[in-house]
């Protein structure tokens, strides 16, 4: 059975997202539902790690979509690291690398939202 | 006398949680007929989208009854994949106009789908029947090193 899992660490001012196995139309909510959490609580710094993300569609991209605009507004971001070629190409074909930070290593990106 | 294309059909009722099932079926006939790793990928993301579109738009949420088809045929030189759903259909025209651009720089959700699909396989078609159904057509071609490479028979 392929799976999706969420797990969240507060690292400063950043909370990290790190996400696990197979992001698609079906475990999209459950991303979804983790980053209402932290919009809720007014966490609007979020690093999504995406070392053990196998599959991604466009619904997991979608859900970044939707939060992103709200997140900047408050000052905040959303950026990401860690993607395998695989993952990094379905954002590429969608013109992503244009509207997010994507960056190789997490403590790259964590450092990104000090400057 | 001209040999019959290959086929292998799914029927699933039209629901999230059978993406999982529907891309283990292709991914694995793709494998089969001889794409790689990284086509195969493509053939396999290509029809989750597809189908996720038919599970998000084609029938009314409150309806649990209704189904997927999925038809795959083996040619010689191609694998076509056919995905119908008897659901409400769309203006193909209206949704295939739409700048993927513009659709980024308002942020807005939705048509991401359309636009991967027609980007990972060879040839696109869709035809859809507003109020009756939705057909979509993709077809990827077995090359390898700009041949194509003929598909090995299992007989």
């Amino acid at each position: 059975m392929e799976s999706f899992e969420v797990t969240r660490k507060e690292q400063g001012n950043v909370m990290i997202l790190y996400i696990k196995g197979y992001l698609d139309a079906h475990t999209a909510p459950m991303l979804e539902k983790e980053l209402q959490g932290l919009v809720d609580e007014k966490k609007y710094n979020i690093l999504v790690n995406f070392n053990e993300l196998i599959y991604i569609s466009s619904a997991g991209l979608g859900v970044f979509m939707g939060f992103i605009e709200n997140i900047r507004n408050n000052k905040g971001d959303i950026k990401l690291s860690n993607m395998n070629s695989k993952i990094y190409r379905v954002f590429d074909l969608l013109g992503f690398p244009t509207l997010y930070d994507i960056l190789e290593e997490e403590q790259e990106a964590l450092k990104k939202f000090e400057s | 006398m001209k040999k019959e294309k290959t086929k292998y059909k799914l029927k699933i009722p039209s629901k999230t949680d059978n993406l999982e099932l529907i891309r283990s079926f292709v991914s694995n006939i793709a494998v089969k007929v001889g794409f790689d790793a990284d086509e195969t990928y493509k053939i396999e993301l290509a029809v989750d989208e597809a189908c996720a579109n038919v599970v998000k738009h084609a029938y009314e949420q409150k309806h649990t009854d209704h189904q997927i088809d999925l038809v795959i045929e083996l040619d010689v030189d191609k694998l076509v994949i056919i995905i119908s759903d008897q659901g409400r259909g769309f203006d193909v025209k209206k949704i295939l106009s739409k700048d993927m651009k513009e659709y980024l720089a308002e942020m807005r959700v939705g048509g991401l789908g359309i636009h991967l699909i027609k980007a990972l396989m060879d040839d696109v078609e869709f035809i859809s029947k507003p109020g009756a159904s939705t057909q979509v057509k993709m077809t990827k071609y077995l090359m390898k090193n700009g041949k194509v490479e003929v598909v090995k028979k299992n007989e």
